[in-house]
């Protein structure tokens, strides 16, 4: 079997017995990644030069003492959106296209410090603000399973290089659904992890309270190994939360689903949820309860406020986390400027697409002197709602099922003109980013035309056993991640 | 018609911590430009600020000595423009709920005491700083300071003059050099003032549209840019003219007040809680701790060493305003009772020593100890008060204890009575013209006697004895 289509914990078991070498490794994914990224474009840069240099550095050292860690040697792909020092770090935007960080976020430190490797950066919606990547400077990236549709987004990158096998697993971030909805369009596992349960030191920040690095990888368990390598507290992020990381591979080890209790929002299944999905999920909640779960019809009342909260309250910050490009110290300076305000304003005017000017406006406008307390400070009390309607879920249930998005991959172009439309495809995973929940988009059926279709469980606050758990027990007895696509 | 002037002022105090307020860095005045900064103070894209936790402690600190009430819940908040010292396009600061609100300062008038009221004093990040110089082309940014913690401390308008100004200013930065807080370098820029004045025809309860008052780095420039400004702002009403609501920048050379910017051209921060920072709590008793452990202020300070010692206003209060001055002072009499000769020499010889060096009292090198030895060495007639002062320099530059320099020297007061009649009895024959002059009853000339007899013995001798001796041989 060719090495890119073993799972990370596959890959790892083989890689710590030593009957493969990192280079092979590293050299079987370039050969992968040749033959299919000139049709899926996951990747902003490929880091081939240095992969191959770590993984001789690897070999070597391997040779005289094999002392490994659990991520040496393992190819991953990240998010060209998390810094990685002396690799470029763009954003898919023009304003960072020669950016080059001189630091690593804290968890490519973290993987660095597991001796991982770097295959490359994958491809985003600029500053990770959209569900296609068709807003990404350097193009869009496209479906493994078809490329005339979209990968989702922002991780759309990451996620296609997942299901495309260009890489072992990589790592997204999500805002909204960033993680989660490219997941389910390309038939791979993202989890969100609870917001503070992962450093954000060195993600490019697009909205800092709702922003959270997670997985996306081949199955549910490789999503455990990866956030296990990842979590933790982090001294140089505030909002990272200090509590201990429990054993996220232990908690797969309980394969039913007795006294766990399910809540399904009735909120989530109404008018402009596809049809395929709909039978996906209800036959997703079927196998849940004949895994032993208790199945309960629950509310979530405020679902439907939460994608304006969310466009309030994620463009307000982003027009203040987006100030710093200037054209002053870094990154895209516009040439031929005849003064300061000149500087800016065409630095800025060209360095950045039009859904980040859309947003910076937005957020912008919901900020200023006269309009703050209508829209930002009546968005954060409306977020205190949404955050006690899942509280009161909770109370009364363990996980809560949904679908992952409300249909399966769009085409490119489809909703590209049409901001509102675009934004609506990230409905059901919004609200747990507003109350910093986790949650985990895995596959659970296909569409008639062939397409993944996801299914969301989302959990308590730091309490990313019991998804993974439920997601590996699902997993378990269905078939749906063995399926692979056709890349043509 | 008389108007009534009506002054606020706002202080931007460094904190003197050892780095940044959210980041690692080093805080140093004057380094290499941009020697001093990291992803965090650069604002490089995904970098995160933490609080720093003595820059708290010291806001709470100030505040405690301020009269503040200190919040229990803070939230550090996003003041949002663009300018190329400002690397992350917004300055970490707070709005909603500053870390101390509703304090005062007692400050002297010529009456006696006043009370200016703090409206709030709370913590920011400094920005850096813009350079241009003539000849190059474009402007430079060193960003070093930017992220330093300022104290940003905001009177309630209750001053009204520019002598108060001066008064409140000074108090405030004594309390702040008291607490270790602030090294108060107002050329540097560690305690810089904007003071917002308005004037309203007296008697009349509104107030008048104000003008804030910006660069000014002395104690003097404050003085000359308020009363500059009360001319101007009188001068404009009378003439039936409008006061603009404006910043004026302090203009040295010309000794004016120039406009920088107008309020149309204000800006609108967009303030919003900075979601990079969770909210700040601090545990009251963490607080009561600060305050159990606060020193004796210098108004307080300066009270009781009136009523204690006995000093006059003025000595107390130039020996009250550092507290390392302060403790010397009490450590000296605490050995030597006799706490005006001690400051005395405190405020005369050692300060004199101390400036001139550039030397801060807490590392005299003329110890308390030292002081008191050479003070004692006087008070028992070893050695004159003359030859004390003289002698006071070497006390200082060479290390040695009084006791050894007064010997190696040879300069111990002459006191024995057989020596001295040797000296007076040559000084008489050698003046036979005054001595009969004194016998005549013309008093005055012994004191040109005894300096002669001083001047036979090289200054040596104790002038008392010489007094005594010469009014018993002339008799």
């Amino acid at each position: 079997m060719s090495l890119h289509k073993l799972t990370l914990c596959e890959l790892q078991k083989q890689f710590q017995a030593g009957e493969v070498t990192a280079t092979e490794i590293v050299r079987a994914y370039f050969l992968r990644i040749g033959h299919v990224e000139p049709k899926v474009k996951a990747f902003v840069t490929q880091a081939k030069e240095s992969a191959f240099m770590e993984a001789e550095v690897l070999d070597r050292k391997l040779k005289g003492w094999r002392k490994t860690l659990p991520l040496t040697g393992m190819p991953l792909a990240i998010k060209d959106n998390i810094c990685t020092e002396g690799i470029s770090t763009t954003c898919s935007s023009r304003m960072l296209q020669n950016f080059v960080p001189p630091y690593d976020a804290t968890v490519i430190a973290k993987l660095r410090a597991q001796e991982y490797i770097l295959l490359g950066k994958t491809n985003l919606d600029e500053f990770a603000m959209g569900s296609s990547t068709e807003n990404s400077a350097f193009g869009p990236s496209r479906n493994p399973w078809n490329l005339h549709c979209v990968p989702g987004g922002s991780s759309g990158g990451s996620a296609a290089a997942v299901a495309a096998e260009e890489c072992v697993a990589a790592l997204g971030s999500d805002t909204g659904g960033s993680i989660r909805q490219p997941a389910a369009f390309c038939g791979v596992v993202g989890l969100k992890p609870t917001y503070g349960r992962v450093s954000r030191y060195g993600l490019v920040a697009f909205a800092s309270s709702l922003d959270q690095i997670g997985p996306i990888t081949r199955d549910v368990s490789d999503s455990a190994f990866l956030l296990q390598a990842i979590a933790g507290h982090d001294p140089m992020d505030s909002t990272s939360v200090d509590r201990p990381v429990p054993d996220y591979m232990k908690a797969l080890q309980k394969r039913d689903l007795k006294t766990v209790k399910v809540g399904v929002p009735v909120e989530f299944f109404t008018e402009g949820l596809d049809q395929d999905v709909e039978q996906s999920v209800r036959a997703a909640i079927g196998e849940l309860k004949a895994l032993g779960a208790e199945i309960k019809e629950i509310r979530l009342p405020r679902t439907d406020a939460a994608v304006a909260v969310y466009y309030v309250i994620a463009t307000a910050e982003a027009s203040s986390n987006l100030a710093r490009f200037d054209g002053v110290k870094f990154g895209f300076r516009a040439k031929e400027t005849k003064d300061l305000l000149d500087l800016y304003m065409k630095t800025r005017q060209e360095g950045f697409g039009p859904e980040v000017k859309r947003r910076i406006m937005l957020g912008t406008y919901v900020l200023s002197a006269g309009y703050y307390d209508a829209y930002y400070g009546k968005a954060q009390a409306v977020r205190t709602l949404v955050c006690q309607d899942f509280d009161a879920a909770f109370k009364e249930v363990d996980l809560i099922v949904t679908p992952a998005t409300p249909t399966p991959a769009f085409k490119l172009g489809e909703k590209s003109e049409d901001p509102l439309q675009m934004y609506l495809s990230d409905i059901f995973t919004i609200s747990v980013n507003l109350a910093g929940l986790p949650a985990i988009a895995l596959p659970c059926g296909f569409s008639k035309e062939g397409l993944p279709i996801g299914l969301q469980l989302i959990g308590r606050a730091f309490e990313e056993e019991t998804i993974l758990r439920a997601a590996h027990a699902y997993e378990q007895s269905t078939q749906w991640h063995l399926k692979k696509p056709t890349i043509r | 018609m008389i108007f009534e002037t009506v002054i606020g002022v706002e202080v931007h105090a460094q904190l003197r911590t050892n780095s940044k307020m959210f980041c690692g860095c080093g805080t140093t005045f004057g380094l290499s430009a941009n020697s001093q900064t990291c992803p965090v103070c650069l604002g490089l894209p995904g970098s995160l600020p933490v609080i720093n936790q003595t820059a708290v402690e010291m806001a709470v600190r100030a505040g405690l000595a301020l009269h503040c009430t200190i919040a229990a819940n803070n939230r550090f908040a996003r003041k949002n423009y663009f300018y190329p010292d400002l690397p992350k396009g917004y300055q970490i600061s707070q709005y909603e709920s500053p870390i101390c609100e509703h304090g005062w300062i007692e400050i002297r008038d010529g009456s006696g005491t006043r009370r200016i009221r703090i409206r709030r004093a709370h913590l920011e990040e400094d920005a850096g700083k813009n350079i241009h110089e003539t000849g190059t082309s474009g402007s430079r940014v060193d960003l070093n300071r930017a992220g330093t913690p300022l104290l940003e401390i905001v009177t309630e308008p209750d001053m009204h003059s520019a002598d108060e100004v001066v008064a409140y200013l000074k108090g405030l930065r004594d309390i702040l050099m008291y607490l270790d807080v602030c090294d108060g370098n107002m050329e540097e820029g560690s305690f810089r003032c904007e003071p917002n004045l308005s004037l309203r025809p007296s008697g009349q309860k509104e107030f008048g549209t104000k003008v804030e008052l910006k660069n000014i780095n002395s104690f003097k420039y404050v003085k000359d840019a308020v009363e500059y400004e009360i001319k101007r702002q009188t001068k404009v009403l009378t003439e039936g003219g409008k006061i603009r609501q404006e910043t004026r920048l302090w203009n040295i050379e010309r000794g004016e007040t120039a406009v920088m910017r107008s309020k149309e051209e204000a800006h609108d921060y967009r303030y919003f809680p900075d979601p990079d920072l969770v909210p700040l709590k601090l545990d009251q008793a963490w607080i009561d701790g600060f305050r159990s452990r606060l020193p004796e202020l210098p108004a307080v300070r300066t009270k009781r060493f009136v009523s204690d010692y006995g000093l006059p206003e003025y000595d107390a209060t130039i020996l009250t305003a550092s507290k390392g001055m302060a403790d010397y002072f009490e450590a000296c009499v605490k050995q030597f009772p006799q706490p005006k000769i001690v400051s005395n020499w405190v405020m005369g010889e050692l300060m004199r020593e101390l400036n001139n060096s550039g030397t801060d009292i807490a590392v005299s090198p003329v110890t308390p100890e030292r002081l008191v030895s050479l003070l004692q060495l006087v008070d028992r007639g070893v050695i004159s008060l003359k030859v004390a002062r003289e002698i006071f320099p070497e006390l200082y530059s060479s290390g040695k204890a009084p006791e050894q320099i007064v010997q190696e020297k040879g300069l111990t007061q002459v006191s024995d009575e057989g020596a001295l009649e040797q000296i007076i009895a040559e000084v008489l024959s050698k003046n036979p013209a005054q001595v009969a002059q004194f016998k005549e009853g013309k008093q005055q000339v012994l004191g040109f006697l005894v300096g002669q007899v001083m001047k036979a013995s090289g200054g040596k001798a104790n002038p008392g004895k010489v007094n005594e001796l010469l009014r018993k041989k002339l008799r």
